[in-house]
Protein backbone atom coordinates (compact mmCIF):
# COMPACT_ATOMS: atom_id res chain seq x y z
CA UNK A 1 0.00 0.00 0.00
CA UNK A 2 2.38 2.53 1.16
CA UNK A 3 4.55 1.60 -2.52
CA UNK A 4 1.10 1.58 -4.05
CA UNK A 5 1.27 5.57 -2.63
CA UNK A 6 4.86 6.45 -3.79
CA UNK A 7 3.98 5.53 -6.74
CA UNK A 8 0.89 7.21 -7.28
CA UNK A 9 2.92 10.52 -5.87
CA UNK A 10 5.49 9.99 -8.50
CA UNK A 11 3.18 9.70 -11.46
CA UNK A 12 1.09 12.84 -10.29
CA UNK A 13 4.56 14.82 -10.06
CA UNK A 14 5.30 13.25 -13.71
CA UNK A 15 2.15 14.45 -14.71
CA UNK A 16 2.27 18.03 -13.12
CA UNK A 17 5.54 18.27 -15.09
CA UNK A 18 4.40 17.66 -17.77
CA UNK A 19 1.34 19.53 -17.49
CA UNK A 20 3.76 22.52 -16.62
CA UNK A 21 5.85 22.24 -20.07
CA UNK A 22 2.96 20.96 -22.34
CA UNK A 23 2.10 24.51 -23.38
CA UNK A 24 5.09 25.92 -23.91
CA UNK A 25 5.44 23.17 -26.31
CA UNK A 26 2.33 23.68 -28.18
CA UNK A 27 3.31 27.18 -28.07
CA UNK A 28 6.42 26.72 -29.71
CA UNK A 29 5.97 26.22 -33.58
CA UNK A 30 3.95 29.53 -33.85
CA UNK A 31 6.31 31.31 -31.28
CA UNK A 32 9.37 30.53 -32.97
CA UNK A 33 8.10 31.58 -36.78
CA UNK A 34 6.97 35.01 -35.39
CA UNK A 35 10.04 35.58 -33.76
CA UNK A 36 12.38 34.68 -36.61
CA UNK A 37 9.84 36.23 -39.17
CA UNK A 38 8.07 39.14 -37.50
CA UNK A 39 9.97 40.15 -34.02
CA UNK A 40 13.79 40.19 -35.28
CA UNK A 41 13.23 41.16 -39.14
CA UNK A 42 10.98 44.24 -37.07
CA UNK A 43 14.13 44.91 -34.59
CA UNK A 44 16.84 44.20 -37.69
CA UNK A 45 14.74 47.01 -40.05
CA UNK A 46 14.89 49.62 -37.11
CA UNK A 47 18.71 48.72 -36.77
CA UNK A 48 18.98 48.81 -40.53
CA UNK A 49 17.59 52.27 -40.19
CA UNK A 50 19.98 54.11 -38.48
CA UNK A 51 23.10 52.33 -41.22
CA UNK A 52 24.28 52.84 -44.63
CA UNK A 53 24.48 49.85 -46.09
CA UNK A 54 24.25 47.99 -49.35
CA UNK A 55 23.14 44.12 -48.86
CA UNK A 56 26.53 44.02 -49.78
CA UNK A 57 29.93 45.52 -48.32
CA UNK A 58 30.08 45.94 -44.16
CA UNK A 59 27.08 48.82 -42.92
CA UNK A 60 28.22 52.01 -41.68
CA UNK A 61 26.67 54.01 -38.33
CA UNK A 62 24.90 56.36 -40.09
CA UNK A 63 23.13 58.07 -36.75
CA UNK A 64 19.85 59.82 -38.03
CA UNK A 65 21.37 60.65 -41.40
CA UNK A 66 18.71 58.23 -43.03
CA UNK A 67 15.74 60.21 -41.66
CA UNK A 68 17.09 63.78 -42.31
CA UNK A 69 18.34 62.61 -46.09
CA UNK A 70 14.22 61.40 -45.98
CA UNK A 71 12.53 64.47 -44.12
CA UNK A 72 14.80 66.65 -47.32
CA UNK A 73 13.82 63.64 -50.56
CA UNK A 74 11.16 65.38 -52.44
CA UNK A 75 10.21 62.27 -53.98
CA UNK A 76 9.46 60.86 -51.03
CA UNK A 77 6.70 63.39 -50.17
CA UNK A 78 4.90 63.59 -53.11
CA UNK A 79 5.23 59.86 -52.91
CA UNK A 80 3.34 59.91 -49.64
CA UNK A 81 0.84 63.31 -50.98
CA UNK A 82 0.10 60.72 -53.55
CA UNK A 83 -0.44 57.94 -51.13
CA UNK A 84 -2.23 60.26 -48.93
CA UNK A 85 -4.76 61.52 -51.59
CA UNK A 86 -5.06 57.85 -52.84
CA UNK A 87 -6.20 57.04 -49.51
CA UNK A 88 -8.34 60.53 -48.93
CA UNK A 89 -10.54 59.47 -51.98
CA UNK A 90 -10.82 55.60 -51.78
CA UNK A 91 -11.98 55.64 -47.82
CA UNK A 92 -14.91 57.62 -48.13
CA UNK A 93 -15.96 55.79 -51.68
CA UNK A 94 -15.59 52.64 -50.47
CA UNK A 95 -17.30 53.77 -47.31
CA UNK A 96 -20.28 54.74 -49.29
CA UNK A 97 -20.66 52.03 -51.93
CA UNK A 98 -19.72 49.16 -49.19
CA UNK A 99 -22.88 51.15 -46.95
CA UNK A 100 -25.43 51.82 -49.52
CA UNK A 101 -24.88 47.96 -50.84
CA UNK A 102 -25.08 46.26 -47.53
CA UNK A 103 -28.70 48.96 -46.77
CA UNK A 104 -30.03 47.81 -50.16
CA UNK A 105 -29.22 43.96 -49.43
CA UNK A 106 -30.54 44.56 -45.70
CA UNK A 107 -33.85 44.52 -46.81
CA UNK A 108 -36.02 41.50 -47.05
CA UNK A 109 -35.98 41.11 -51.11
CA UNK A 110 -35.87 37.83 -53.12
CA UNK A 111 -32.21 36.82 -54.73
CA UNK A 112 -30.55 38.54 -51.19
CA UNK A 113 -28.14 35.97 -51.45
CA UNK A 114 -27.21 35.91 -55.02
CA UNK A 115 -26.78 39.80 -54.60
CA UNK A 116 -24.46 39.41 -52.18
CA UNK A 117 -22.13 36.81 -53.59
CA UNK A 118 -21.76 38.75 -56.88
CA UNK A 119 -20.43 41.38 -54.84
CA UNK A 120 -18.38 39.50 -52.24
CA UNK A 121 -16.89 37.39 -54.82
CA UNK A 122 -13.72 40.10 -56.09
CA UNK A 123 -12.78 39.64 -53.01
CA UNK A 124 -11.54 36.77 -53.07
CA UNK A 125 -10.04 37.47 -56.46
CA UNK A 126 -5.98 38.01 -55.67
CA UNK A 127 -4.67 41.68 -56.10
CA UNK A 128 -2.56 40.51 -59.22
CA UNK A 129 -5.73 39.46 -61.34
CA UNK A 130 -7.51 42.25 -60.50
CA UNK A 131 -5.45 44.89 -61.95
CA UNK A 132 -5.05 42.53 -64.98
CA UNK A 133 -8.48 42.70 -65.38
CA UNK A 134 -9.02 46.21 -65.59
CA UNK A 135 -5.35 46.59 -67.22
CA UNK A 136 -7.25 44.72 -69.81
CA UNK A 137 -10.69 47.01 -69.95
CA UNK A 138 -8.73 50.22 -69.71
CA UNK A 139 -6.23 49.38 -72.04
CA UNK A 140 -5.33 52.54 -74.53
CA UNK A 141 -5.59 51.22 -77.68
CA UNK A 142 -7.70 48.16 -77.85
CA UNK A 143 -9.88 48.50 -74.55
CA UNK A 144 -13.03 48.07 -74.06
CA UNK A 145 -14.38 51.21 -72.21
CA UNK A 146 -12.31 53.55 -74.95
CA UNK A 147 -14.95 51.61 -77.07
CA UNK A 148 -17.99 52.45 -75.23
CA UNK A 149 -16.90 55.63 -74.94
CA UNK A 150 -16.22 56.80 -78.68
CA UNK A 151 -19.95 55.00 -79.18
CA UNK A 152 -21.48 57.49 -77.19
CA UNK A 153 -19.27 60.08 -78.70
CA UNK A 154 -16.88 61.39 -76.27
CA UNK A 155 -13.11 61.45 -77.15
CA UNK A 156 -11.01 58.10 -76.01
CA UNK A 157 -9.30 58.54 -72.77
CA UNK A 158 -5.54 57.85 -71.98
CA UNK A 159 -6.37 56.03 -69.22
CA UNK A 160 -3.17 54.36 -68.26
CA UNK A 161 -0.98 57.21 -70.18
CA UNK A 162 -2.15 60.14 -68.04
CA UNK A 163 -1.53 60.49 -64.59
CA UNK A 164 -5.32 61.79 -63.15
CA UNK A 165 -6.96 59.04 -64.76
CA UNK A 166 -4.29 56.54 -64.63
CA UNK A 167 -4.84 57.42 -60.58
CA UNK A 168 -8.52 57.31 -61.02
CA UNK A 169 -8.42 53.78 -62.81
CA UNK A 170 -6.40 52.38 -59.64
CA UNK A 171 -9.03 53.58 -57.23
CA UNK A 172 -12.18 52.24 -59.59
CA UNK A 173 -10.27 48.95 -59.45
CA UNK A 174 -9.55 49.30 -55.49
CA UNK A 175 -13.43 50.22 -54.74
CA UNK A 176 -14.34 47.29 -57.17
CA UNK A 177 -12.10 44.55 -55.69
CA UNK A 178 -12.51 45.80 -51.69
CA UNK A 179 -16.85 46.95 -51.76
CA UNK A 180 -17.77 43.83 -50.74
CA UNK A 181 -15.42 42.76 -48.06
CA UNK A 182 -16.75 45.69 -46.17
CA UNK A 183 -20.09 45.27 -47.17
CA UNK A 184 -20.34 42.33 -45.33
CA UNK A 185 -19.12 44.07 -42.54
CA UNK A 186 -21.76 46.77 -42.87
CA UNK A 187 -24.46 43.90 -42.80
CA UNK A 188 -23.55 42.64 -39.71
CA UNK A 189 -23.68 45.82 -37.84
CA UNK A 190 -27.03 46.99 -40.05
CA UNK A 191 -28.46 43.29 -38.54
CA UNK A 192 -27.67 44.26 -35.13
CA UNK A 193 -29.96 47.31 -34.67
CA UNK A 194 -32.77 46.31 -33.22
CA UNK A 195 -36.08 46.96 -35.08
CA UNK A 196 -37.71 48.58 -32.58
CA UNK A 197 -35.84 52.20 -33.20
CA UNK A 198 -37.17 52.02 -36.62
CA UNK A 199 -40.66 51.49 -35.34
CA UNK A 200 -40.31 53.88 -32.99
CA UNK A 201 -38.78 56.04 -35.71
CA UNK A 202 -42.14 55.33 -37.82
CA UNK A 203 -44.76 55.72 -35.36
CA UNK A 204 -43.02 59.26 -35.29
CA UNK A 205 -43.55 59.74 -38.47
CA UNK A 206 -39.87 59.81 -39.80
CA UNK A 207 -38.87 59.56 -43.09
CA UNK A 208 -36.38 57.13 -44.84
CA UNK A 209 -33.41 60.38 -44.73
CA UNK A 210 -34.55 60.95 -41.30
CA UNK A 211 -34.11 57.67 -40.19
CA UNK A 212 -30.77 57.04 -41.51
CA UNK A 213 -29.01 59.97 -40.33
CA UNK A 214 -30.85 59.81 -36.92
CA UNK A 215 -31.11 56.19 -36.28
CA UNK A 216 -28.80 54.31 -38.70
CA UNK A 217 -26.02 56.51 -38.90
CA UNK A 218 -25.41 57.00 -35.09
CA UNK A 219 -25.70 53.48 -34.17
CA UNK A 220 -23.86 52.53 -37.01
CA UNK A 221 -20.95 54.31 -35.39
CA UNK A 222 -18.36 51.43 -33.33
CA UNK A 223 -19.05 49.51 -37.02
CA UNK A 224 -18.36 52.44 -39.29
CA UNK A 225 -14.82 53.29 -37.24
CA UNK A 226 -14.07 50.13 -38.09
CA UNK A 227 -14.61 50.08 -41.81
CA UNK A 228 -13.11 53.86 -42.04
CA UNK A 229 -10.02 52.39 -40.18
CA UNK A 230 -9.27 49.22 -41.56
CA UNK A 231 -9.73 50.52 -45.05
CA UNK A 232 -7.40 53.61 -44.22
CA UNK A 233 -4.52 50.85 -43.05
CA UNK A 234 -5.20 49.24 -46.47
CA UNK A 235 -4.77 52.34 -48.53
CA UNK A 236 -1.82 52.93 -47.04
CA UNK A 237 -0.37 48.95 -47.85
CA UNK A 238 -1.37 48.88 -51.47
CA UNK A 239 0.86 47.84 -53.85
CA UNK A 240 0.27 44.61 -55.64
CA UNK A 241 -2.96 45.67 -57.26
CA UNK A 242 -1.22 48.95 -58.63
CA UNK A 243 1.87 46.81 -59.81
CA UNK A 244 -0.61 44.54 -62.17
CA UNK A 245 -2.83 47.50 -63.45
CA UNK A 246 -0.01 50.61 -63.44
CA UNK A 247 3.21 49.39 -63.06
CA UNK A 248 3.19 52.73 -60.64
CA UNK A 249 3.13 54.71 -63.99
CA UNK A 250 2.94 56.76 -65.98
CA UNK A 251 6.39 58.05 -64.36
CA UNK A 252 6.25 57.66 -60.93
CA UNK A 253 2.11 58.75 -61.09
CA UNK A 254 1.02 55.81 -59.42
CA UNK A 255 4.23 54.82 -57.46
CA UNK A 256 2.66 54.98 -54.02
CA UNK A 257 4.95 54.23 -50.31
CA UNK A 258 4.66 50.41 -50.11
CA UNK A 259 6.38 50.34 -54.07
CA UNK A 260 8.78 53.29 -53.43
CA UNK A 261 9.85 51.05 -50.41
CA UNK A 262 10.20 47.86 -52.44
CA UNK A 263 12.14 50.30 -55.41
CA UNK A 264 14.55 51.50 -53.09
CA UNK A 265 14.86 48.42 -50.93
CA UNK A 266 15.88 45.48 -53.75
CA UNK A 267 16.20 47.85 -57.16
CA UNK A 268 18.72 50.31 -55.80
CA UNK A 269 19.95 48.23 -52.87
CA UNK A 270 19.56 51.16 -50.43
CA UNK A 271 18.45 49.19 -47.77
CA UNK A 272 19.10 51.57 -44.74
CA UNK A 273 17.35 54.03 -46.29
CA UNK A 274 14.30 52.23 -47.34
CA UNK A 275 14.52 50.54 -43.77
CA UNK A 276 14.47 54.21 -42.65
CA UNK A 277 11.39 55.21 -44.72
CA UNK A 278 9.62 51.57 -43.47
CA UNK A 279 9.90 52.63 -39.64
CA UNK A 280 8.13 55.78 -40.68
CA UNK A 281 5.19 53.70 -42.34
CA UNK A 282 4.99 51.84 -39.50
CA UNK A 283 4.34 54.68 -37.35
CA UNK A 284 1.48 55.85 -39.77
CA UNK A 285 -0.07 52.52 -40.21
CA UNK A 286 0.27 51.69 -36.78
CA UNK A 287 -0.91 54.92 -35.39
CA UNK A 288 -3.94 54.00 -37.42
CA UNK A 289 -3.99 50.85 -35.79
CA UNK A 290 -3.46 52.47 -32.69
CA UNK A 291 -6.23 54.74 -32.90
CA UNK A 292 -8.28 52.21 -34.05
CA UNK A 293 -7.87 50.05 -30.97
CA UNK A 294 -8.70 53.17 -28.83
CA UNK A 295 -11.44 54.30 -30.79
CA UNK A 296 -13.12 50.38 -30.44
CA UNK A 297 -12.26 50.13 -26.99
CA UNK A 298 -9.65 47.07 -27.05
CA UNK A 299 -10.73 46.12 -30.43
CA UNK A 300 -13.80 44.34 -29.85
CA UNK A 301 -15.17 44.01 -33.43
CA UNK B 1 -42.12 45.34 -42.52
CA UNK B 2 -43.60 45.36 -46.57
CA UNK B 3 -41.69 47.54 -48.75
CA UNK B 4 -43.76 50.05 -51.87
CA UNK B 5 -43.70 48.32 -55.22
CA UNK B 6 -42.30 51.58 -56.07
CA UNK B 7 -39.63 51.43 -53.51
CA UNK B 8 -38.72 47.61 -54.48
CA UNK B 9 -38.28 48.04 -58.21
CA UNK B 10 -36.09 50.83 -57.46
CA UNK B 11 -34.02 48.85 -54.92
CA UNK B 12 -34.01 45.74 -57.50
CA UNK B 13 -32.93 48.78 -60.18
CA UNK B 14 -30.08 49.98 -58.18
CA UNK B 15 -28.71 46.35 -57.20
CA UNK B 16 -28.87 45.41 -60.44
CA UNK B 17 -26.87 47.89 -62.10
CA UNK B 18 -24.28 47.60 -59.37
CA UNK B 19 -24.21 43.74 -59.86
CA UNK B 20 -23.31 44.54 -63.62
CA UNK B 21 -20.41 46.54 -62.33
CA UNK B 22 -18.94 44.14 -60.40
CA UNK B 23 -19.91 40.95 -62.75
CA UNK B 24 -18.93 42.28 -66.15
CA UNK B 25 -15.28 42.83 -65.93
CA UNK B 26 -14.43 38.94 -65.10
CA UNK B 27 -17.31 38.32 -67.78
CA UNK B 28 -15.09 40.06 -70.06
CA UNK B 29 -11.54 38.50 -69.52
CA UNK B 30 -13.23 35.04 -69.37
CA UNK B 31 -14.84 36.28 -73.21
CA UNK B 32 -11.31 37.68 -74.32
CA UNK B 33 -9.63 34.65 -73.38
CA UNK B 34 -11.62 32.93 -75.39
CA UNK B 35 -10.84 34.87 -78.73
CA UNK B 36 -8.31 33.64 -81.44
CA UNK B 37 -5.34 36.69 -81.48
CA UNK B 38 -7.22 38.27 -84.36
CA UNK B 39 -10.18 39.11 -82.59
CA UNK B 40 -8.59 39.92 -79.32
CA UNK B 41 -6.90 42.76 -80.51
CA UNK B 42 -9.26 44.03 -83.42
CA UNK B 43 -10.98 47.70 -82.96
CA UNK B 44 -13.72 48.17 -82.45
CA UNK B 45 -13.61 44.83 -79.98
CA UNK B 46 -15.79 42.45 -81.20
CA UNK B 47 -18.54 41.28 -78.07
CA UNK B 48 -18.24 38.00 -78.52
CA UNK B 49 -15.81 35.19 -79.67
CA UNK B 50 -16.17 34.22 -83.03
CA UNK B 51 -15.11 30.95 -83.20
CA UNK B 52 -14.95 30.24 -79.53
CA UNK B 53 -11.35 28.97 -79.31
CA UNK B 54 -9.78 27.04 -76.32
CA UNK B 55 -6.27 27.93 -78.08
CA UNK B 56 -5.26 30.21 -75.27
CA UNK B 57 -5.79 28.21 -72.73
CA UNK B 58 -3.64 25.16 -74.24
CA UNK B 59 -1.00 27.75 -75.39
CA UNK B 60 -1.21 28.45 -71.66
CA UNK B 61 0.07 25.00 -70.70
CA UNK B 62 2.13 23.80 -74.21
CA UNK B 63 4.22 27.27 -74.89
CA UNK B 64 5.30 28.39 -71.24
CA UNK B 65 5.97 26.81 -67.85
CA UNK B 66 2.21 27.92 -66.44
CA UNK B 67 1.73 24.08 -65.58
CA UNK B 68 5.11 24.59 -63.14
CA UNK B 69 3.48 27.41 -61.57
CA UNK B 70 0.18 25.90 -61.01
CA UNK B 71 1.89 23.14 -59.38
CA UNK B 72 4.10 25.54 -57.26
CA UNK B 73 1.03 27.58 -56.13
CA UNK B 74 -0.61 23.90 -55.52
CA UNK B 75 2.08 23.04 -53.13
CA UNK B 76 2.55 25.92 -51.48
CA UNK B 77 -1.32 26.66 -50.77
CA UNK B 78 -1.95 23.32 -49.62
CA UNK B 79 1.13 22.37 -46.79
CA UNK B 80 1.07 26.31 -45.80
CA UNK B 81 -2.62 25.83 -44.70
CA UNK B 82 -1.96 22.25 -43.37
CA UNK B 83 0.46 23.45 -41.28
CA UNK B 84 -1.25 26.45 -40.40
CA UNK B 85 -4.11 24.59 -39.24
CA UNK B 86 -1.50 22.57 -37.20
CA UNK B 87 0.37 24.98 -35.28
CA UNK B 88 -2.37 27.23 -34.69
CA UNK B 89 -4.44 24.93 -33.30
CA UNK B 90 -1.58 23.95 -30.94
CA UNK B 91 -0.86 27.75 -30.09
CA UNK B 92 -4.83 28.30 -29.64
CA UNK B 93 -5.09 25.24 -27.03
CA UNK B 94 -2.75 26.24 -25.08
CA UNK B 95 -3.74 29.46 -24.88
CA UNK B 96 -7.14 28.42 -24.05
CA UNK B 97 -6.64 25.16 -21.94
CA UNK B 98 -3.72 26.30 -19.88
CA UNK B 99 -2.84 28.29 -16.93
CA UNK B 100 0.82 29.17 -17.22
CA UNK B 101 3.50 31.68 -16.90
CA UNK B 102 3.76 34.10 -19.60
CA UNK B 103 0.52 32.99 -20.91
CA UNK B 104 -1.07 36.69 -21.24
CA UNK B 105 1.96 38.15 -22.24
CA UNK B 106 2.06 35.55 -25.12
CA UNK B 107 -1.22 36.20 -26.73
CA UNK B 108 -0.38 39.71 -26.39
CA UNK B 109 2.38 39.39 -28.21
CA UNK B 110 0.48 37.44 -30.87
CA UNK B 111 -2.15 39.47 -31.23
CA UNK B 112 0.39 42.86 -31.15
CA UNK B 113 2.11 41.21 -34.53
CA UNK B 114 -1.21 42.18 -36.32
CA UNK B 115 0.22 45.74 -36.31
CA UNK B 116 3.70 45.12 -38.17
CA UNK B 117 2.44 44.37 -41.58
CA UNK B 118 4.97 42.76 -43.69
CA UNK B 119 5.02 45.70 -46.16
CA UNK B 120 7.38 47.38 -43.62
CA UNK B 121 9.74 44.70 -42.77
CA UNK B 122 10.27 42.83 -46.00
CA UNK B 123 14.00 44.31 -46.66
CA UNK B 124 15.06 42.57 -43.45
CA UNK B 125 12.65 39.60 -44.10
CA UNK B 126 14.72 39.52 -47.17
CA UNK B 127 18.09 39.18 -45.35
CA UNK B 128 16.64 36.83 -42.76
CA UNK B 129 15.74 34.53 -45.50
CA UNK B 130 18.75 34.62 -46.95
CA UNK B 131 20.75 33.67 -43.29
CA UNK B 132 18.88 30.84 -43.23
CA UNK B 133 19.41 29.63 -46.55
CA UNK B 134 15.57 29.82 -47.38
CA UNK B 135 15.99 32.18 -50.02
CA UNK B 136 14.30 30.79 -53.21
CA UNK B 137 13.01 27.88 -51.18
CA UNK B 138 9.43 27.30 -51.29
CA UNK B 139 9.42 26.54 -47.67
CA UNK B 140 10.07 30.54 -47.40
CA UNK B 141 6.35 30.73 -48.75
CA UNK B 142 4.78 27.89 -46.76
CA UNK B 143 6.58 28.25 -43.07
CA UNK B 144 6.60 32.25 -42.45
CA UNK B 145 3.17 32.65 -43.17
CA UNK B 146 1.39 29.82 -41.71
CA UNK B 147 1.88 31.20 -38.06
CA UNK B 148 -1.22 33.99 -38.34
CA UNK B 149 -2.30 35.87 -35.40
CA UNK B 150 -5.91 35.65 -36.88
CA UNK B 151 -5.78 32.00 -36.63
CA UNK B 152 -4.22 31.68 -33.27
CA UNK B 153 -6.91 34.22 -31.85
CA UNK B 154 -9.80 32.60 -33.50
CA UNK B 155 -9.14 29.48 -32.12
CA UNK B 156 -8.41 30.23 -28.99
CA UNK B 157 -11.75 32.08 -28.53
CA UNK B 158 -13.35 28.96 -29.79
CA UNK B 159 -11.60 26.63 -27.64
CA UNK B 160 -12.39 28.43 -24.65
CA UNK B 161 -15.86 27.18 -24.61
CA UNK B 162 -14.51 23.37 -24.12
CA UNK B 163 -14.98 22.10 -20.61
CA UNK B 164 -12.26 21.73 -18.51
CA UNK B 165 -13.86 18.49 -17.21
CA UNK B 166 -13.37 17.11 -20.17
CA UNK B 167 -9.47 17.55 -20.45
CA UNK B 168 -9.63 16.29 -16.76
CA UNK B 169 -11.14 13.19 -17.26
CA UNK B 170 -9.27 12.14 -19.94
CA UNK B 171 -6.11 12.81 -17.64
CA UNK B 172 -7.16 10.46 -14.97
CA UNK B 173 -7.91 7.58 -17.87
CA UNK B 174 -4.11 8.46 -18.71
CA UNK B 175 -3.78 10.55 -22.00
CA UNK B 176 -1.41 12.40 -22.35
CA UNK B 177 -1.81 16.05 -23.48
CA UNK B 178 -0.38 15.24 -26.73
CA UNK B 179 -2.99 12.43 -27.02
CA UNK B 180 -5.64 15.15 -25.64
CA UNK B 181 -4.73 18.15 -28.56
CA UNK B 182 -5.45 15.09 -30.80
CA UNK B 183 -8.18 13.01 -30.56
CA UNK B 184 -10.26 15.82 -28.27
CA UNK B 185 -9.37 18.73 -29.02
CA UNK B 186 -8.69 18.94 -33.04
CA UNK B 187 -12.22 16.83 -33.64
CA UNK B 188 -14.13 19.07 -31.36
CA UNK B 189 -12.42 22.09 -33.18
CA UNK B 190 -14.15 21.34 -37.07
CA UNK B 191 -15.81 24.44 -37.54
CA UNK B 192 -13.29 26.62 -37.05
CA UNK B 193 -10.88 24.73 -38.65
CA UNK B 194 -12.98 24.44 -41.56
CA UNK B 195 -13.02 28.54 -41.42
CA UNK B 196 -8.95 28.84 -41.34
CA UNK B 197 -8.82 26.36 -43.90
CA UNK B 198 -10.91 28.59 -46.13
CA UNK B 199 -9.46 31.63 -45.20
CA UNK B 200 -5.78 30.37 -45.68
CA UNK B 201 -6.74 28.75 -48.94
CA UNK B 202 -7.07 32.08 -50.17
CA UNK B 203 -5.09 33.59 -48.81
CA UNK B 204 -2.15 31.67 -49.60
CA UNK B 205 -3.55 31.25 -53.24
CA UNK B 206 -3.97 34.80 -54.22
CA UNK B 207 -0.33 36.17 -52.15
CA UNK B 208 1.81 38.16 -53.97
CA UNK B 209 4.04 39.72 -51.36
CA UNK B 210 5.76 36.93 -49.54
CA UNK B 211 6.48 34.83 -53.35
CA UNK B 212 8.08 38.79 -54.78
CA UNK B 213 10.33 38.55 -51.74
CA UNK B 214 11.64 35.10 -51.07
CA UNK B 215 11.87 33.47 -54.92
CA UNK B 216 13.64 34.83 -58.39
CA UNK B 217 14.12 31.58 -59.54
CA UNK B 218 11.29 31.01 -62.08
CA UNK B 219 11.42 27.46 -61.49
CA UNK B 220 9.58 28.26 -57.97
CA UNK B 221 7.46 30.86 -58.90
CA UNK B 222 3.83 30.93 -58.15
CA UNK B 223 0.90 31.97 -60.01
CA UNK B 224 0.25 35.25 -59.24
CA UNK B 225 4.04 35.68 -59.25
CA UNK B 226 4.88 34.72 -63.00
CA UNK B 227 1.14 37.06 -63.82
CA UNK B 228 2.52 39.94 -62.22
CA UNK B 229 6.14 38.96 -64.08
CA UNK B 230 4.22 38.80 -67.99
CA UNK B 231 2.33 41.53 -67.02
CA UNK B 232 5.55 44.14 -66.91
CA UNK B 233 6.52 42.67 -70.27
CA UNK B 234 7.46 44.82 -72.99
CA UNK B 235 4.92 43.36 -75.20
CA UNK B 236 2.00 41.28 -72.90
CA UNK B 237 1.22 38.15 -74.54
CA UNK B 238 -2.67 38.95 -73.52
CA UNK B 239 -4.28 35.65 -74.89
CA UNK B 240 -2.14 33.23 -72.78
CA UNK B 241 -2.57 35.67 -69.88
CA UNK B 242 -6.01 35.79 -69.94
CA UNK B 243 -6.62 32.47 -70.17
CA UNK B 244 -4.37 31.76 -67.22
CA UNK B 245 -6.08 34.42 -65.10
CA UNK B 246 -9.50 32.01 -65.75
CA UNK B 247 -7.31 28.89 -64.44
CA UNK B 248 -6.10 30.68 -61.82
CA UNK B 249 -9.99 32.22 -60.87
CA UNK B 250 -11.53 28.51 -60.92
CA UNK B 251 -10.18 27.06 -57.61
CA UNK B 252 -10.94 30.00 -55.34
CA UNK B 253 -14.09 30.12 -57.10
CA UNK B 254 -14.73 26.24 -56.22
CA UNK B 255 -14.34 27.23 -52.87
CA UNK B 256 -15.78 30.66 -52.87
CA UNK B 257 -19.15 28.05 -53.91
CA UNK B 258 -19.21 25.49 -51.67
CA UNK B 259 -18.56 27.07 -48.57
CA UNK B 260 -20.47 30.52 -49.62
CA UNK B 261 -22.49 30.49 -46.33
CA UNK B 262 -19.18 31.34 -44.03
CA UNK B 263 -17.87 34.14 -46.22
CA UNK B 264 -21.31 36.07 -46.69
CA UNK B 265 -22.19 35.19 -42.74
CA UNK B 266 -20.98 37.56 -40.05
CA UNK B 267 -18.05 35.02 -39.68
CA UNK B 268 -15.45 36.47 -41.60
CA UNK B 269 -15.12 39.73 -40.45
CA UNK B 270 -12.97 38.47 -37.55
CA UNK B 271 -11.19 36.71 -39.57
CA UNK B 272 -9.70 39.07 -41.99
CA UNK B 273 -5.85 39.30 -42.21
CA UNK B 274 -3.56 36.20 -43.59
Amino acid sequence: MNGGQSLNRKKQTGQTRKLAIAPYLFILPNLLIFGVFIVIPSLLGLFYSFHVYDGLNPMKFNGLGNYIKIIGDKEFWSTIGRTGIYAAIVVPLIYAVALGIAMLLAREIKMRGLFRAIFYWPTMISFIIVGLTWKWIFGDSFGILNHMLTLIGVEPVGFLTSPFWANAAVIIATVWSRAGFFMVIFIAGLQAIPTDYYEAARLDGATGLKVFRHITLPLLKPTSLLVFMLSLIDAFKAFPLIFALTGGGPGKETTYIVQYIYEIGFTKQELGLASAMSVMLFVIIGGFSALQFRISKGGAV
Amino acid sequence: MELRPLTKIAIYSLLSVAALFWLLPVLWVVISALKTNSDLYSYPPKLWPHPVTFEHFKEAFSKGDFGLYFKNSTIVTLTSTLLLLLINSMAGFALAKYRFRGSSIILIGFISTLMIPIEVIMIPIFKVLSALGMYNSMLAIIIPPAATPTGVFLMRQYLLTVPDELLEAARMDGAGEWKIYWSIILPMAKPILAVLAIFSFMWRWDDFLWPLIAISDPAKYTIQLALSNFIGEYSVDWGSLLAMSVITMIPVLVVFIVFQRYFVSGMITSGMKG
